[in-house]
């Protein structure tokens, strides 16, 4: 709780830039996870489909609700 | 007392024909569907008939049938799980049958998935050589095209309008912290798709008004669609069109009960007994792209009193809100003391997550997880946010297809069992009038002539045609029919021990 009043007493960001937001990253799983998002990296270009551009190009809906 | 929170899940998925010189969604959607219910399950229609109501022995309210909603050319079928499987707007839809818990909607969501997934291995051996479905579940095509995931909460028709209006609108806003899904660029009117690299949900970018009737165009952030579906005298059903539609079964069940918890914090006017700070916003609709845009979660929003918030501290707001209400009241509205203490535990982990560091909740949010891999790859192979690349990966995110899907492979944390899931995909939820529709659907389909939320209509084949209307969400339960229904061996043997 202690910490939580401390984080909320912070000055806010006031940024209007429009650009994103880099993502605090201070996470005692960091390394961990930056272990298995490596793995996962190595790997995922198998997945992905073929043709990007084409594909994205041609994933077009009619709106719904 | 608030009363107890039935709950229903409709999703729009998105769908491409891969490999066709000229797709037609509205021709692939009800492929898919046909080619389900053809090979895996037994079929019958969605009834649009205004038929009257006859008798019912078990209590049900005499009313009138709903009115048709779709067009009642295009497929519609109604499965042994209760649930309504159908195309609407150039999409394929599926809403989970009535359940009576969070943890009930995840699964028969979940089995939603598997179900779209055997539709797609089904279409799949019909379509012609190199031709291939895709099926999303997702909100937009990265186009400024959206379709909704939409959530459904029966409420007390005596809780002023007003009062919901009030309390929800901050509630949309701000949950959007652990309800987005994730997207890449911005859709916005007036916007270009580079201005926002990565948002935290699908639909953001569609809301135009704060309240009003539409979900196709100048979508509002409350909608007052008024069509309950039982006693419209007794129930309003609250349809809910802000939401993404999740994979992460987290976000899932956060969505929908932190949402059936405000709803009934508004129905026992919980917020005036407890003294609650009044979160309403100056700018709604504004505040929703604000905190869409915001990965780091810090932005304030203007208040109509003066001061400002962040998204997170709202929330936080509205837990301590909800701790003292179910302390007092309890959480029988949202299926008990135990459903209510996760529902609890995981709203406050989460948003302690979120405060100490978004990407702590990398295998818990959808929209944590995606921005982890994509930012990932974006960050090895150097990319910039308009890369074709990520906007695929953003769109993978969402196949049903295990095998394509990337949601499967960035090690989301499960609350359902597969099991149980897999029987979703056939067995109706058994404490809500879901199961009366289920189980009479898996022994007599062929005498079923149609189905509708409110009723099951029987062709008993000399006679007129039979409807059994089912006006209350919370009868026709296995507790109230199983032991009737164990008792006959015929359809008409049932009609007449319910008198009808």
């Amino acid at each position: 709780m202690a910490e939580r009043e401390q984080i909320k007493k912070q000055a806010p960001s006031r940024s209007d830039g429009e650009a994103v937001e880099e993502v605090p990253t201070t996470s005692r799983r960091g390394d961990e996870l930056k272990a298995e998002l490596d793995d996962l990296l190595d790997e995922i270009d198998e997945v992905l489909e073929e043709n990007a551009e084409e594909f994205v190009r041609s994933y077009v809906q009619k709106g719904g609700q | 007392m608030a009363l107890a929170k039935v709950l229903g899940l409709e999703t729009e998925y998105g769908i491409i024909v891969k490999g066709s010189a000229e797709p037609n969604p509205i021709a692939a959607s009800s492929a898919l569907i046909n080619a389900y219910v053809a090979e895996i399950s037994r079929r019958v229609s969605w009834d649009f008939e205004d038929e009257s109501p006859g008798r019912d022995a078990r209590g049900f309210a005499r009313e009138e049938a709903s009115p048709p909603e779709v067009e009642t050319h295009l497929v519609n079928a109604v499965l042994t799980n209760g649930a309504r499987y159908y195309v609407d707007h150039a999409h394929p839809e599926y809403s989970t049958p009535e359940c009576s818990t969070v943890r009930e909607v995840v699964l028969y969501d979940k089995a939603g998935e598997l179900i779209l997934a055997r539709s797609v291995e089904a279409a799949g051996r019909l379509l012609p050589p190199g031709q291939r479905l895709v099926v999303l579940k997702n909100n937009s095509d990265g186009k400024g095209n959206s379709y909704g995931t939409h959530e459904n909460y029966l409420m007390d028709r005596a809780a002023p309008f007003a009062g919901v209006v009030r309390h929800v609108m901050p509630h949309f806003v701000s949950r959007q912290v652990y309800t987005g899904a994730g997207k890449v660029g911005c859709e916005a009117t007036g916007s270009t798709r580079e201005s926002v690299g990565f948002q935290l949900t699908q639909r953001a970018d569609f809301f135009e008004e704060e309240v009003g009737l539409e979900t196709t165009l100048k979508r509002p952030i409350v909608n007052t669609r008024d069509e309950p579906h039982c006693n419209s005298q007794k129930y309003r059903r609250l349809h809910v069109i802000t939401g993404d539609a999740n994979l992460s079964e987290i976000a899932t069940l956060l969505k929908v009960g932190t949402t059936a918890l405000v709803l009934s914090m508004v129905e026992d006017d919980w917020y005036a007994r407890a003294g609650a700070k009044d979160l309403t916003l100056s700018a709604p609709v504004a505040a929703m792209r604000a905190v869409s845009y915001d990965l780091s979660l810090r932005r304030p929003l203007a208040l109509a009193d003066g001061r400002s918030m962040t998204a997170l501290e709202m929330q936080w707001e509205e837990l301590d809100l909800a701790r003292k209400y179910a302390e007092d009241l309890g959480a029988d509205a949202v299926g008990g003391s135990d459903a209510g203490a996760e529902i609890l535990r995981l709203w406050e982990e989460v948003l302690t997550g979120l405060e100490a560091d978004p990407m702590s909740m990398a295998t818990k949010l959808d929209w944590v997880a995606k921005y982890r891999v994509i930012d990932g790859y974006r960050e090895r192979h150097g990319l910039g946010w308009n890369d074709p690349k990520l906007a695929l990966m953003d769109l993978q995110y969402h196949d049903v297809m295990p095998a394509r899907s990337l949601y499967a492979r960035v090690g989301m944390e499960r609350i359902v069992d597969l099991r149980a899931v897999e029987a979703a995909v056939t067995e109706p939820p058994e404490t809500t009038r879901a199961y009366f529709r289920g189980r009479c659907l898996q022994r007599w389909a062929s005498s079923i002539a149609a189905a509708n939320w409110d009723s099951l209509v029987f062709d008993l084949g000399s006679d007129p045609l039979r409807r059994v209307p089912m006006m209350e969400p919370l009868r026709g339960t296995k507790a109230h029919v199983d032991q009737l229904l164990n008792s006959v061996s015929s359809p008409a043997e049932l009609l007449e021990r319910l008198g009808s």
